[in-house]
C-alpha cells in the first residue's frame, strides 16, 4: 500500500515533468527548424529568379561570334593594308 | 480509512497521474507532428527551388565555355596582328598606354613580352597625336599621359586649346601692346583737317545774284 502511494508520487512529480520538459525541447526545436526551411525556401525562388536571364547567354555568345567575325574581318584588311614591323624592332 | 477505501483511493490518483502524462504526450506529440509538416511543406518548397536552378543553369558551362572559346580567338587574333605590326615593343607599349600597367602581365600568346619594358606612349605616337587625345574627351589613348587622364570641360572648353599656345599668351603679360582705342576720347588723336565741319567753298565762276524764278538750266546756258 505504502510503495503505491510511493510510487504516485514518484509518477507525479519526477516522470511527469521529465516527460513534459523532454517533450517541451522537441516541441522547440521542431519550431525553430520552421523559418529557417522558410527563409531557404525563398533564397531558392529568388536564386532560381535570378537564373531567368541564363538564356540571354546565348544572345551573348551570338554577339561574341559576330564580333570576333568582324574583328577577323577587320585584322585580315589591316594585315594587308598595313606594313609589318621591321624585322628587329621588337 | 479502511484498507479498500485506502487502495481505490490510491488507484485514483496512479489513473490520475497516468491521464495527465497521456494528456502531455498528446499536447506535445501532436505540437511536434504540426511542425514537421510544415517543414515538410518548406523542404518542398525548397526542392522546388534548387530544381529550378539546376534546371537554369545547366547549360551555362556549355555557353560560357563557347564564349570564351570565342574571345580566346579574338585575343590570340589581335595580339598576333598588333604584334606582327606595330613590334612588340611598340605593341606593349600601346596597350600600356591604353590599360596603364598592363604591359606587365605581357601578351598571352608571347610569354616573353612580361620582361620587355614598355616604351611609354609618346614614343609611340607623334605629338600631334598626343595633343588629339588631350583634347579629346577622356580619350583612352591620353590614359598614360603624366599629367593625368585627359578630360575636357564643356564650360572650359577653350582652356586645353589656349594651352596648345606659347606661355606668353596664357600668362598675358602687361608689356604686350594694347589694341588701339578710337573714339573722341582715345588718347592718341589723328591729324584733323580744318575743312572738315567748315562752311563749303564757293566756287569762282558760279553767279551769286541769280534770279529767284531762274531754273538752275538756264543759269548753265
Amino acid at each position: 500500500m505504502i510503495l503505491w502511494w510511493i510510487g504516485d508520487i514518484v509518477l507525479l512529480v519526477v516522470v511527469l515533468p521529465v516527460v513534459v520538459v523532454l517533450l517541451r525541447g522537441v516541441l522547440t526545436a521542431a519550431r525553430s527548424i520552421v523559418p529557417s526551411v522558410t527563409e531557404i525556401a525563398k533564397v531558392a525562388a529568388a536564386g532560381s529568379k535570378d537564373l531567368d536571364a541564363v538564356p540571354l547567354l546565348l544572345t551573348t555568345l551570338d554577339q561574341a561570334t559576330r564580333t570576333v567575325a568582324g574583328v577577323a574581318n577587320y585584322g585580315g584588311s589591316l594585315d594587308v593594308i598595313l606594313d609589318d614591323a621591321p624585322a628587329g624592332s621588337g | 480509512m479502511t484498507p479498500v477505501l485506502a487502495f481505490a483511493a490510491a488507484g485514483a490518483v496512479t489513473i490520475v497521474v497516468v491521464l495527465l502524462i497521456v494528456l502531455a504526450l498528446v499536447y506535445y506529440l501532436v505540437s511536434v507532428i504540426v511542425q514537421l509538416r510544415k517543414i515538410t511543406a518548406g523542404l518542398n518548397d525548397v526542392i522546388a527551388g534548387v530544381g529550378e536552378i539546376l534546371q537554369k543553369t545547366e547549360p551555362v558551362d556549355e555557353v560560357v565555355t563557347a564564349i570564351n572559346q570565342q574571345l580566346d580567338a579574338g585575343v590570340d587574333a589581335l595580339e598576333g596582328l598588333l604584334v606582327k605590326k606595330a613590334g612588340m615593343s611598340d605593341a606593349l607599349g600601346l596597350v600600356d598606354g591604353i590599360y596603364p600597367g598592363a604591359a606587365a602581365a605581357g601578351f598571352r600568346n608571347f610569354p616573353e613580352s612580361g620582361a620587355i619594358t614598355p616604351p611609354r606612349i609618346g614614343e609611340v605616337y607623334t605629338n600631334g597625336a598626343l595633343t588629339l587625345a588631350r583634347l579629346g574627351r577622356e580619350a583612352p589613348i591620353a590614359a598614360g599621359n603624366p599629367a593625368g587622364p585627359a578630360l575636357r570641360y564643356v564650360e572650359q572648353g577653350s582652356l586645353a586649346a589656349r594651352q596648345l599656345y606659347p606661355e606668353a599668351r596664357q600668362a598675358m603679360p602687361e608689356s604686350l601692346p594694347r589694341s588701339p582705342v578710337i573714339g573722341t576720347d582715345a588718347p592718341v588723336q589723328y591729324e584733323q583737317r580744318e575743312d572738315i565741319g567748315a562752311p563749303r567753298k564757293r566756287l569762282p565762276g558760279r553767279p551769286t545774284t541769280a534770279g529767284a524764278g531762274t531754273a538752275p538750266s538756264e543759269g548753265l546756258q
